[in-house]
């Protein structure tokens, strides 16, 4: 076991600098260049300030050379500067969006499993059934409809016309005069709706897998003893069927690890959430190429380091695995 | 659950009528929203509109303009210019206190100037400050610039944010504190920026021309257009500028009404289709009147802008004193688009389709991703050519390659593209025939030697009558030779709260009598210390 953790990781690391050269050379091929995005029609902006401006990011050098600089920072985990007119450490900028972001994701992940899961065994238990049809149906128009639709039929029902919830943001601007309690209260009305849809989306791909593993578990012949031999139906569901169909979609929650720290562009502009998609999006649009690497780089790792995960708990939940 | 969310929305609103003026009173807070973030908060680094709008409350310039967009003095208490138009003496209003106390002096100028024009300081805005051969300072609050030659817009350049010397003088500029907490000497004081959510700046007591009403000042940043307009009609914020169909239909319900007033103003930008005039058939002056002729600027701003615009005849706009409406216009008419273009050779063939010696006229139209508006208009230009028999592409282009790969390199036929302009007109960049190299905005190749004569005489003219009289020729001229099809001025369009009175719209937009504008007590809505601890 051991070794083929070490085999594992040592693999990871040719694969995450494969990664980050691949990475490096896509940006720079972008057109456009850091600042260039404001400044390009500016008349303000002389031939001269140009230059200044390529040669202060560095830009002025060949990309290997670039590259190298950023590889040579890179190793001993500084992310640098962000090329935005903020002029920030790339790694601050990330730890303060990396909360909001793994909150918004947790809880989602944890509503998708909580919701998926019973409707993914009820529509197995109860196949064919017109409830499983009106499940199947609500998780996959949860599915196809765009998030940015619903968040906004959502918000302008409990925003505008009922006026129950604030409509973007995460905290109110008075929060730091609330007492806890009304803190508490405070964050959770702001993420009521965030969390709502953007667990919607997913209910559909966890209930699925629920149903169609749970499926193949009861055509089990060791299901059919179960039954046989008398025990009631709680019974073999729990302790027969689902220990053995839950297997693959603890896979799916190790497979989730990397989406922890992903936000979605279009969802967290919609609630005004300061969170990774935003400063993705920013970046790509300013060409602010240390973050964009910093993130890549981090994201990167986490997809790697999740795949790890699922396969070690595999190893762990299937003894076949472990040995072969 | 639900009896929790009830609980903590604290907001008072409803029953109170805004309509009474009520008296002036000092409190409440604006909440203002912008699409994007703050970048940087010294505006010497910055270029993007949110940076300079908070900036802009926190800094002053020596200058500024007033609501007729004259100059008038901001730090500056007057100023001198010297007989032979080569120097400008600035005597520097005392008193002036930056918000950590220490006094503003003629060294914090000087400090300005300098760390504008060092070539370290990667900054967008050291063009006008290069041309000041020498900078003094001559006491306390006596500052005078030197130039080579008259330059007739040096005045406005000086209307720059000056920076405290005492907090950046020997400092790295790139990486001072004061990028996220600037210290100005404006009529609101910088309090705090939470990254992704908002800016506050309070009210600054001391203010050199009187302490403003509004208490609070904050900017919360909201990066889609349609949760903005959303928090609008929630009361979440209390400004915002409207597309044309929320101005015109969406905001039109009672309840609406009630609580915002709506401006409308013409902004200081026109939009317009540039010809290259290096691409074959728009060599030829003919054939770019006809082309003015044969698009109909009318329907585009009914259409598009529903009617939020003024038909655009030239490169100023008609609330500069620089503008001349009496200039050649080009109203739509196929009949003269077509005779003009018979002269020049081309003749209708029996498919519709103009041709000259047996080739087609086509050519591609490009506009950049994004901009509906732009979009549109070259949809509705598309059209109107094809009725005179000419046959346009349209290619939609994301921004940063539009400029790179076709402007930049002058491989475009034709291009959608919009200017803002500065109300103190400087024309020399994108008309002057030596601003055609790379990267310069005189794309189109542009060359006229009477345009470039002008220009430069009126750069060096400081007598306003004069260089009105310049500019109105440089505009017949523009109008003559039609080397943009100029579409229209657009209208801003905003809504305000109508708790906040005193609110004046004038040439130069709304805010500039900000520090006037005030809630009566009785319809104040956020108390005085609600928010923030002061």
């Amino acid at each position: 076991m051991l070794r083929y953790l070490l085999k594992r990781l040592f693999f990871m690391v040719p694969m995450l600098f494969g990664i980050t050269l691949i990475s490096f050379l896509v940006i720079h091929l972008v057109p456009g260049e850091p600042g260039a995005f404001d400044t390009d029609m500016n008349p303000k902006v002389t031939k001269q300030v140009r230059e200044r401006i390529r040669a202060f990011y560095g830009l002025d050098k060949p990309l290997h050379v670039q590259y190298w600089m950023w590889l040579k920072r890179i190793v001993k985990f500084d992310f640098g500067i962000s090329f935005a007119p903020d002029r920030r450490p790339v790694i601050d900028k990330i730890k303060e969006r990396l909360p909001v972001t793994i909150l918004i994701n947790l809880l989602s992940l944890a509503l998708i499993f909580l919701v998926g899961i019973p409707i993914g065994i009820y529509c197995a238990r109860y196949k064919d059934s017109i409830l499983d049809k009106a499940l199947t149906s609500f998780v996959f128009a949860g599915y196809a409809a765009p998030t940015f639709w619903i968040a906004l039929l959502l918000m302008m029902f409990f925003g505008v016309y009922l006026e129950l919830l604030p409509i973007s943001g995460i905290k109110s601007f008075n929060f730091s005069e609330l007492s806890f309690f009304d803190k508490t209260i405070d964050v959770a009305k702001h993420l009521i709706l965030p969390v709502c849809i953007s667990g919607f989306g997913g209910l559909a791909g966890i209930s699925r897998y629920m149903k169609n593993s749970l499926l193949e578990v009861l055509r089990q012949e060791y299901i059919t003893t179960a039954y046989a031999k008398g025990l009631p139906e709680s019974m073999v569901l729990k302790k027969h069927a689902l220990r053995n169909a839950l297997l693959p979609v603890i896979t799916i929650l190790g497979l989730s690890i990397p989406g922890l720290i992903g936000g979605s562009v279009i969802f967290e502009s919609i609630f005004s959430i300061p969170g990774m998609g935003q400063l993705f999006y920013m970046s790509v649009m300013a060409r602010d190429y240390p973050t964009i690497m910093g993130i890549l780089v981090i994201g990167a790792f986490l997809t790697l380091l999740g795949n790890l995960i699922a396969d070690i708990s595999y190893a762990l939940a299937d003894p076949r695995i472990r040995i072969g | 659950m639900l009896a929790f969310l009830f609980f903590g929305c604290s907001q008072q609103k409803g029953t109170t009528s805004y309509d009474d003026p009520g008296k002036p009173a000092c409190g409440d807070t604006i909440v203002m929203a912008s699409i994007g973030e703050a970048s940087n908060l010294i505006p010497l680094l910055s270029t993007d509109s949110a940076s300079h709008e908070i900036a802009g409350r926190v800094y002053n310039g020596l200058v500024k303009y007033d609501k007729d967009l004259n100059i008038v003095g901001d730090l500056a208490e007057s100023w001198e210019i010297a007989k032979d138009n080569l120097s400008i003496t600035f005597r520097l209003k005392k008193d002036v206190q930056w918000h950590d106390g220490k006094p503003f002096t003629a060294h914090d100028v000087m400090y300005t100037y300098k760390v504008t024009i060092d070539p370290k300081t990667p900054t967008a805005y050291a063009a006008d400050f290069q041309l000041v051969k020498k900078a003094e300072v001559l006491d306390d609050h006596t500052f005078r610039a030197t130039y080579d030659k008259p330059f007739a817009p040096a005045l406005i350049s000086w209307a720059t944010a000056i920076m405290p010397r005492h907090l950046l003088e020997g400092k790295d500029i790139t990486a001072s504190p004061l990028i996220r907490k600037p210290v100005g000497t404006g009529p609101f004081i910088f309090k705090e920026w939470v990254p992704g959510e908002r800016v506050v700046l309070t009210v600054n007591k001391d203010y050199f021309e009187g302490r403003p009403y509004i208490d609070r000042y904050m900017m919360r940043i909201i990066p889609d257009s349609a949760t903005m307009f959303l928090e609008l009609k929630r009361y979440g914020i209390d400004m915002m500028g409207l597309a044309p169909l929320q101005f015109l239909k969406q905001t039109e319900y009672p309840r609406f009404k009630q609580e915002y007033n709506k401006f409308k103003y013409l902004a200081f930008n026109y939009t317009y289709l540039g010809f290259n005039l290096k691409h074959g058939p728009f060599k030829d002056r003919r054939v770019r009147q006809a082309i003015s002729h044969a698009i109909d600027r009318k329907e585009i701003i009914d259409g598009i802008l529903l009617g939020l615009g003024e038909e655009a005849t030239g490169p100023f706009t008609p609330n500069m004193w620089a503008y001349n409406g009496n200039v050649k216009k080009y109203a739509y008419s196929k009949e003269k688009a077509l005779a003009l273009l018979k002269e020049v050779g081309y003749e209708k063939g029996p498919d519709g389709i103009l041709k000259r010696n047996g080739s087609p006229f086509e050519f591609m139209l490009l506009v950049n991703q994004g901009n509906t508006v732009r979009i549109q208009c070259a949809e509705l230009i598309q059209r109107r050519l094809s009725e005179v028999g000419i046959t346009v592409k349209i290619r939609v282009l994301e921004w940063a390659s539009l400029i790179n790969e076709f402007i930049d390199k002058r491989n475009f036929d034709a291009v959608i593209l919009g200017w803002s302009i500065n109300p103190e007109p400087d024309p020399y960049d994108i008309w002057h025939s030596s601003k055609q190299g790379p990267k310069e905005l005189n794309f189109i190749s542009f060359e006229n030697k009477e345009v470039d004569e002008i220009i430069e005489k009126a750069r060096h003219t400081f007598d306003r009558a004069q260089r009105k009289r310049y500019y109105g020729r440089f505009q017949e001229i523009i109008a003559e030779e039609a080397p943009y099809v100029f579409l229209f001025y657009p209208y801003a369009t905003v809504a305000i709260h109508k708790r906040f009175k005193g609110i004046e719209p004038a040439a130069a937009g709304l805010m500039h009598n900000f520090i006037k504008w005030y809630v009566p007590e009785n319809q104040r809505r956020y108390k005085a210390n609600a928010a923030l601890s002061p």
